[in-house]
């Protein structure tokens, strides 16, 4: 069996009893990584030296018999978790010469349990897009299928976790950009709950609504990686102090009696045929497997997107201010005065969509406008927030699909910003109510991957881990590989 | 109704009522970004269709919600204690910087 279709557990087992080094599993990585880097595009920038020198001190730590739970294996982060000594660019021009002074928490975490860093993972520019063509260096390719978009913003780790260049990769939802991507890959990516991970050293889009998480072949791997990522963090003034439950001890409870919650209005006109046939056949097997199945209906879930597209721009214009060409960042050549350099600095840095949704954000926000739209959202949030709640008061859990369709073909998206923005239709409710959720192979339609969505009430990762956990123990959706990269 | 083939049928036009140049200018301006003459009907499209869509929360009762402050049932702000923690790492944040001298951050004249 080759070591890049093995899972974390199973390498991590596999460094323990010596049967291969960290050097030499590092080593593998690094070559597929590289050698697929033209055909997908998945990587921003590549950590050839410092992942090996990391992999040698990683296997004497090993030989001794010391190392931490992640000890020597490896793991790529999304380009927006800031890396010390390292280029992190957040997919913009606006970055593209950053080398990020301190690491993100959850870079130190991860670092500090022993995994080691291969790579900065591809996405849209700061994170705003579902398809990866946001990136300043380029569309990510989906390893389905070339011509086909991997889904966003966390499109390099999806897709570079769907073709086995790296068992697991960090990544970040502020309206899907996990789920959307690891359903359009086929993979399993997991969004916690809101201030269950630090967002200190996440390059921030909107901040009511930024989570970090993991996508990674399988619920136990994402177990494995979730477990040393969450956690409370005084850097983080959103980051909430409760202990971290054991992800991996609980995998394996029964599912006998869990009530499963659909959704209505994810059901109703606009799904892919093909698509709903894989997620019926999935509730049919949670049945068996002794859960209940209700229906349940969130009545104001339909205006989850337009209240995302008020709150999540608003809170863009503001924590994009920052770029301002002084301190960091691009700055425009021969500046007349201090507004000209502000202007063409942040024109010239930012790319299409970040300045659409500077604008939206920055208009909202204007005099006579905040009540009618900001104010109005913050409203709205509230009410779809309160259908959650209700009914996680009947059921356990909500199940439903991840995406309307499998992935689409690049470039058919881009000329019609809010065709692009209804894309997210089923994965942005979670991020305004601060639920967990995730996404989970299910099956095929039309050759490319389907997602099952799970979302839970507030901290129930572990419950979700479960869930998926106990479908993968049935199924094998999650073990494929795309032809190209077995 | 414009039907985009989704769960949900949006009340959205398909030709909402366009911003006019000048507001587009304005916004720019507030954002704090020059636009190229060819993004300015790119943005005046687009935008004018954004504020339309979003122009659907509208169809919310919401009289008697407060607005959500936090993600978080019953969570707040946390504060910290007012005192100094960080240490002075100047030179390493400055390394970024497109333009410094003796430790400053140099921009254009501002007083004349």
């Amino acid at each position: 069996v080759s070591i890049h279709t093995k899972t974390l557990a199973q390498l991590s087992k596999g460094l323990r009893a010596r049967e291969f080094s960290s050097v030499e599993l590092v080593r593998g990585f690094l070559d597929r990584i590289e050698a697929h880097q033209p055909m997908l595009n998945a990587m921003i920038t590549i950590l050839r030296d410092q992942a090996l020198t990391a992999a040698q001190a990683a296997d004497r730590e090993l030989a001794a018999g010391r190392g931490g739970p992640l000890a020597g294996l490896p793991i790529v982060h999304k380009d927006l978790f800031c890396t010390e000594g390292v280029l992190t660019t957040c997919g913009s021009h606006m970055l593209d010469n950053f080398v990020s002074p301190y690491d993100a928490t959850v870079v130190a975490k991860l670092k500090s349990a022993g995994a080691i860093t291969l790579a900065k993972s591809n996405m849209d520019e700061f994170a705003m897009g579902s398809s990866n063509e946001t990136s300043y260096f380029g569309p990510v390719r989906n390893p389905w299928n070339t011509d086909l978009v991997p889904g966003g913003s966390s499109g390099g780790s999806a897709a570079a976790v769907a073709a086995r260049l790296i068992p697991a990769a960090t990544a970040t939802d502020t309206g899907g950009s996990i789920r959307q991507p690891a359903a359009l890959c086929g993979v399993t990516g997991v969004k916690p709950t809101y201030g269950r991970v630090s967002r200190y050293g996440m390059i921030a889009f909107a901040s009511s609504l930024d989570q970090g998480g993991v996508i990674a072949a399988t619920a136990e791997d994402a177990a494995l990686i979730l477990r040393e990522m969450s956690g409370f963090d005084a850097n983080d003034s959103t980051s909430v102090d409760l202990p971290v439950p054991d992800y991996l001890a609980g995998l394996d409870a029964p599912l006998a009696g869990l009530k499963i919650g659909l959704l209505k209005e994810f059901f109703e006109k606009g799904l892919d045929p093909a698509s709903e046939q894989r997620i019926r056949e999935a509730l049919a097997l949670y049945e068996r497997l002794g859960a209940t199945l209700r229906e349940v209906s969130l009545p104001n879930l339909p205006l989850s997107v337009p209240a995302y597209y008020v709150v999540a721009p608003a809170e863009c214009s503001s924590n994009l201010a920052r770029f301002d060409g002084v301190r960091f960042g691009h700055r425009a050549k021969d500046p007349r005065d201090l507004m000209d350099l502000y202007k063409r600095s942040r024109g010239e840095g930012f790319g299409a969509e970040v300045k659409r949704r500077i604008m939206t954000g920055t208009y909202v926000l204007s005099a006579g406008y905040y009540d009618a739209y900001y104010l109005k959202a913050q409203k709205v949030r509230q009410l779809i927030s309160a259908d959650f709640k209700r009914a996680f008061s009947e059921v356990d859990v909500l199940m439903g699909p991840t995406t309307p369709t499998p992935a689409f073909p690049i470039g058919a998206k881009t000329s019609d910003p809010i065709t692009m923005y209804l894309n997210d239709i089923y994965t942005i409710g979670a991020n305004l109510a601060g639920l967990p959720a995730m996404s989970i192979p299910c099956g095929f339609a039309d050759g490319l991957p389907v997602g099952l969505q799970i979302v839970g009430p507030h901290f129930s990762e572990g419950k979700l881990l479960n869930a998926a956990h106990v479908f993968q123990r049935e199924t094998d959706w999650h073990t494929r590989v795309p032809e190209l990269f077995t | 109704m414009y039907d985009f083939g989704l769960p949900f049928a949006f009340v959205v036009s398909p030709n909402p009522m366009l911003l006019t140049r000048e507001q587009i200018e304005n916004i720019a301006h507030l954002a704090r970004l020059a636009l190229q003459p060819a993004e300015l009907p790119v943005y005046q499209q687009s935008l004018s269709a954004i504020f339309d869509f979003v122009g659907e929360l509208d169809r919310a009762d919401t009289a008697d919600v407060a607005p959500m402050a936090h993600p978080l049932p019953g969570q707040s702000q946390r504060l910290r204690p007012d005192v100094v923690t960080e240490t002075d790492r100047h030179e390493i944040y400055q390394r970024n910087a497109p333009q410094v001298a003796a430790g400053l951050y140099l921009v254009p004249k501002v007083i004349e």
